[in-house]
This record gives C-alpha cells, structure tokens and sequence, in this order.
C-alpha cells in the first residue's frame, strides 16, 4: 500500500496545497481508504500539517479512515427517501450488523454508511449494496437481504 | 476620509474603508463580539456583532461589513437584540451548567455576554453531547463539552503561532476542535505555549492546575518547601488580583508567598543571570573559533520544543544551556540542599511563572539530576492569585521582605529578558563587558526594541562585527530564513514564541487589548532603566555563587547541571 502511496504522490508536484482534495480521492480510490501513513504522507508532500488534513477531510462524507468491509452498503437518508421510511430500514441494519453507520465490523465482513440522496426518489427507500442498487427496501427484508450477502461472503 | 452616516438617529463620523465596529466603538457605542480578534481579518462567523442597516433586508455583521456613507444602522433595535439574544441561548443550549466549578467562572466571555443580553432562563433545550475531557497534555487542559466553536484557537494556533496544532473536525452537529487523527494532546504538534487558553473565550481550554498538589505539600512538615518566581510575577499578581503595582512589590510577595506556608523564597532572576552569562560564552567561544552557523537561544521551552519537531536540523544550534527556572530548580536542589543540609528530595520545588510551556518544560527529559527533578511542579501567575485567594491573605496589607539568599539578587539584564530581545540585548551587554571591560551603550542596541516580528542589529565588539537577530513570535522564523538565505550570517539568534516575549505569555492574567501588554513591557524597560545592577556579571548574587558557592560544594564539579540536551521528537506534524 506505501508503494501505491509514493506512486500516486509523484503524479502531483510538492507544496501545491490546492491539489489536496484530488489526491485524496485518488488515494482513497486506490487504498480505499485514508490511512494514517496517508495523511502525514500527503501532509509532508503539500506541505500541510496533517491536523488541516484530518480537519478538512472529517468535513467531508467521501472520505473514510479505516478500510471498508468486503461488502460496503449505501443508505440513502435523503428527504424522499426519509419520507419513505428510511429511518427504520437503518435502524434494521445497525440492529442486524451491530455496527453504527460509518463503521465497519470486526471481521470486516461489513460496513455501512448514511448517504444523502443517490438520485432514485421515485423508488424509495434506496440502498446501495456493492455497486447494485435495490429499490423500494422494506425492513422485513433486510435480514433476508444480509443472509444473502453472507452466503456470497462465504463461498466467494 | 471621513463622512457622516445615521446611527440611532444620531449623526457620527465614520472613515472610508473601516468596518462598521470601529466606526461605532469610536464613537463610544458597543457591540457584543464574539469570534472576533484585533488584529485579524473579521470572519462573521458568530454573528453576536450582527446590527440593522436600513434598506437591508438581512441583519449586517459589524466586525466585517466596510461602512458606507449612506448607511443608517440601528445596533440596538429589538430586531438586533432579539437576535443576539437567541445567538447566545443556542451556544448555551448545549452548554454544561457549570459555571461555578468552572475554571473560567467570572471571567468568562460566554457568561459575560448572556448576563448583558439578560437571559435568565435556557428557552431552548439542546441534546447535549457527551465529549471527553482531554488532560493528556502537560500544560494544557481541553474540555471538549465548553467548546462554542468560535475558531480563535484554531486561529491563533495556525496563523500566529505556526503550529497547526488545532482544526475542526467533522461537521454539523458533530463539529468539535480537536489535533492531528482527533488523537490526544500529547500526540499532537502543540509546542505548549498555551496562546489559544488565551484566547478561548470559554473554559474550554484552560491550564492544568498544581493547586491541590502545592497544597499537600505546603502541609507536609518534613519537607522544606521552596518558590521561585520570575521578576514579571510580581506584576502579574498584582495586576490579577487588581492592586497598584509598585517596584516594591516584590519584596511585599515574598512576605505573601511566606505567610501562606513556604520556607524558602527564592528568585529565578538570578537563574536568568547565570543562564546569560553561560550564554554569553557559549557565544565568546562561538566567535573565537569562528564558528559559522548562528547559537540560538533555547530559554522559550516552546520555541524549542518547535525546533524540534519541525526544524530538526536547528537542534545543534540550539544553546544547551538551561532556561532560566531549570538552572534556578537545579542550584535550589544542590546548593541549598547542601546549605540547609537536607537531601534533595526532600524539598519540594515550586516555580511560578508567566509560562505555560514551563510545565511541560519541568517534565522534559534532562532536566532532571541522579532521578530527582529540577522543578517539582509549575505554576502560572493565575495560579498562584488563586493561592493567594485561597489562603486569606490581604495583598494589601502585607509587609515587606527581602527574599532568601542565595537566590534573591539579580540584574537588570534578568528583568529585561521578559520582553523580546532582551535576553539577546543581555547576552550582548555581558559579551561586550567580557571583550571590553567595559559596559555597552544601550543605545546600540536600540534596533532590538523596535516593533515587527523580526529585528537585527549589528554591533562591533572588539575586533568583531556581531550581528544579533530578534525573532518575536514564531512567524519571524520565515523572515530570519530570508535574511539567512540572502547572506547574512547572524552569531546569535533570539527566538520567542510568544509575540512579545514573556509579557504575553499563557500564565498571566488575560488581557484584552494590546495597551495592557504595552504597559507590561514599559515596566520591564523601566526597571532596567532604573536598577542599579546591569550586567550579570556584576550582581553579587552571581558573583557569590560563581566565585564560592559552586566551588564549595562537593557534589558539584563543574558547571554542567546549567547544561541539558535536545533532540529529535516525532510527533504527528
């Protein structure tokens, strides 16, 4: 991971402090995460102290500091989506996985996060399970949705 | 220019391109401020100085909106009122109610504010959140749950101090001031100056308290227990605890720090004495041997402690000799130890200074001989006012006492080191008292008292031209490095975090504009002015304990206990 660091880092000239946001989107898409020895490297590189890093990159949803479980889930938490019962679909999901939004489990099996709107209002509630969508999610069929994606984690 | 514009139906003069605020408090009208700070550029982030300006829809922030001449401004309309008012219930919605434990009680900007705007009831109920108590840092004390998120910590951490120790994380709700990865103090970049505890309008941030454990000791009857106090104490405690300061007062706070219950009360003006003329041939030899690279002075504890976290390579420059309050803990645990004929670790060693970083210093590695500490616990001035509360003592009516040999005379080099540049102008004077014989004309180094976060002077002492730099404040660095690159090769390099040098360090009472710290320095250049005693070298405190004390004492061989190390630290940058 160092490596693709370094690779990633050489692409961008030292000490332009405007590039920071792309380079941490190249480096999350790549690492798929914000690591420590990320952010004091992009730090040392732009010549940014790594509390600005951290402060400006706390600011924004897209970015996370610890790796994402094998399947990642997408909730949309958006006013259409709110309106059609999100709220209990979340609540299902952090009972379900025992981890709060935003986390990950221990065994790394499973992460979900909280988003604002993916652009499928008419479908409500939306969620968001490695790339596919699934509309219209009732919270009964959540534990259904789970014991799917574990059959797939386990003979993967 | 000036014109007029319509405030409260009165007429005012206002002048082109100043902001509303000014133009207001010229005029004797007053505004409520919150995240404003003098001498920054106004970012209308509170909203407190928020005013009513005819033929705007929206209510005006003060502190940022230029004053335009056809303004009518109304500040204090039930418009404005009601919104300040309601700006201030929502900081206190989440607010912990508890004002009379807090550090800042009666001091405090947030109370100060909802007792002008008369709340007397919390209208709005907030959840409040649960945040974590930071007291991981020597100096400095974080409580997260008092926090308003005004940003002058954040500010002042970046934009004065260079440091970039604080920032906000997350966002919305969730926001709160924390250092590098939200990690505890002690892992972050902080260099321990303590200017953001100055700043925080709140207790948020506050320093770590030694009361409770002076005051065991100052009951424990087996052991003896020392104080040192640095020559701008007096000052401050007579300024905290709102008495005429007079240049006697020292002697009367010796009587006080007495009467509360010490045995020994002893000066770290003479630690600054031994720690210029150590300095001063650290230079001698410097010069001697031709050395190229500059000697920095390392007496700001925080200024070294920036060195060595971010300019590593600097550590070798960097003067070994102690600061000030070390090299006074380290004579009080070896020379008065052997006087009073006790072990060392039987005297429990107080320092009270204007420093914040002082406390973080007392624990450094190094400073400390055969496992017993320098300094066993620091306080600030503030600290010690409280002491002073506590035991009853009336400042006013107190008599005066000489303080305890062999640690009581200094020069007036030592009281001069507590503004910018002078511990560079004493270093200076004892250098050119060495060479010479003589003593130098002040006026020389003049150049070193003018305003600016960076001042050089050059001075020709014997055969050598030397060239003194001042960094006041750590922004100067950037000027001292262009200079350095443009070929000017300094012998001796002064730096101080603290804009100002001591008088505007973290310890001292909090001041609200740059008059009070003006008067500060002009009692440090009175002083010198007036004493007798210049040159270090001619105090008798020093003499005595150059030419007899040190020899006498069988313990110590040499001068080494004046002397520590620095290295590298790695720490989240």
């Amino acid at each position: 991971m160092a490596e693709d660091i370094e690779k990633i880092l050489k692409k961008y000239k030292q000490g332009r402090r405007e590039d920071l946001i792309p380079l941490l989107q190249e480096i999350q898409s790549a690492t798929g995460y914000l690591s420590e020895e990320a952010i004091v490297k992009v730090g040392s590189h732009l010549g940014l102290s790594t509390t600005k890093i951290f402060g400006l990159a706390t600011f924004y949803d897209q970015f996370r500091f610890f790796p994402a479980g094998k399947i990642n889930i997408k909730i949309c938490n958006g006013t259409s989506c709110f309106m059609n019962g999100s709220q209990a679909i979340i609540e299902k999901f952090r009972e379900e996985l025992r981890i709060a939004p935003g986390q990950t489990a221990r065994n790394g099996n499973f992460s979900f996060d909280i988003v604002t709107c993916m652009g499928g209002c008419f479908h409500g509630p939306v969620i968001l399970v490695n790339g596919e969508y699934n509309i219209h999610v009732r919270p009964e069929q959540v534990p259904d949705l789970i014991k799917r994606l574990k059959y797939i984690i386990e003979n993967d | 220019m000036l014109f007029t514009i319509q405030v409260n139906n009165k007429k005012i003069k206002a002048e082109k391109g100043e902001t509303i605020l000014s133009a207001l408090n010229r005029n004797g009208i007053i505004i409520p401020t919150l995240c404003r700070m003098k001498e920054f550029t106004p970012t209308g982030a509170c909203r407190m100085c928020v005013v009513e300006v005819e033929g705007r829809e929206r209510l005006v922030t003060a502190c940022s909106q230029p004053v335009e001449e056809w303004m009518k401004i109304r500040t204090h309309s039930p418009r404005v009122i009601m919104a300040r008012k309601t700006i201030v219930e929502l900081l206190l919605s989440n607010h912990p109610d508890d004002c009379l434990y807090c550090d800042r009680n009666l001091n405090c900007e947030l109370q100060k504010l909802s007792e002008e705007l008369n709340i007397r009831e919390r209208r709005i109920k907030g959840k409040k959140t649960k945040q974590r108590l930071d007291q991981s840092s020597p100096g400095i004390v974080r409580e997260l749950s008092k926090c308003i998120l005004c940003g002058r910590c954040v500010r002042v951490c970046e934009e004065v101090i260079t440091a970039t120790s604080l920032d906000f994380i997350n966002r919305g709700r969730q926001t709160h001031i924390g250092a590098a990865l939200d990690r505890d103090f002690n892992f972050s970049s902080c260099i321990q100056c303590g200017q953001c505890v100055l700043v925080c309008p709140t207790g948020a941030l506050h320093e770590k308290h030694n009361i409770t454990e002076v005051q065991e000791y100052l009951n424990k009857h087996e052991i003896v227990k020392a104080i040192q106090y640095s020559p701008l104490v007096s000052a401050g405690i007579a300024e905290e605890l709102g008495i005429k300061y007079s240049k006697d007062f020292d002697r009367n706070l010796n009587a006080i720090l007495r009467k509360i219950g010490f045995d020994k009360v002893f000066n770290t003006g003479t630690g600054t004495d031994v720690c210029i003329s150590e300095i001063a041939s650290q230079l001698s030899e410097k010069i001697e041997k031709k050395k190229e690279k500059a000697l920095f002075i390392s007496a700001c504890p925080a200024w070294v402690k920036y060195a060595e976290q971010f300019v590593p390579s600097m550590i070798p420059q960097l003067s070994t000799v102690k600061s000030p309050q070390q090299i006074t803990g380290i004579l009080i645990k070896t020379i008065v130890a052997d006087q009073l004929g006790v072990k060392p670790e039987k005297i429990f060693s107080v320092s009270v200074t204007p420093c914040m970083a002082m406390k973080y210093e007392a624990r450094r590695d190094g400073m400390m001989r055969k496992g017993i500490s320098d300094v066993d616990t620091v306080m600030t001035v503030r600290e010690l006012a409280r002491l002073i509360r506590l035991n009853g003592i009336d400042v006013t009516n107190t008599e005066k006492e000489p303080g305890d040999e062999p640690l009581s005379g200094r020069s007036s080099s030592a009281v001069l080191a507590e503004v910018s540049g002078g511990l560079a102008e004493g270093v200076i004077r004892s250098y050119y008292f060495e060479i010479t014989g003589k003593e130098i004309d002040k006026q020389l180094l003049k150049k070193l008292r003018s305003p600016g976060v960076f001042r050089d002077c050059s001075v020709k002492i014997g055969d050598n031209e030397v060239k003194v730099a001042v960094v006041d404040g750590l922004k100067g660095l950037e000027k001292l490095r262009t200079a350095e690159t443009a070929g000017t090769a300094y012998d001796l390099v002064e730096v101080m975090t603290c804009q100002g040098g001591c008088i505007h360090g973290a310890g001292l009472p909090f001041i609200s504009s740059k008059e009070d710290l003006k008067n500060r320095a002009k009692l440090v250049y009175q002083a010198d002015e007036t004493e007798a005693i210049s040159l270090p070298c001619k105090s008798p405190s020093l003499i005595n304990l150059f030419s007899k004390l040190l020899k006498e004492n069988k313990d110590i061989s040499d001068k080494s206990i004046f002397y520590t190390h620095f290295e590298k630290k790695n720490v989240l940058l």
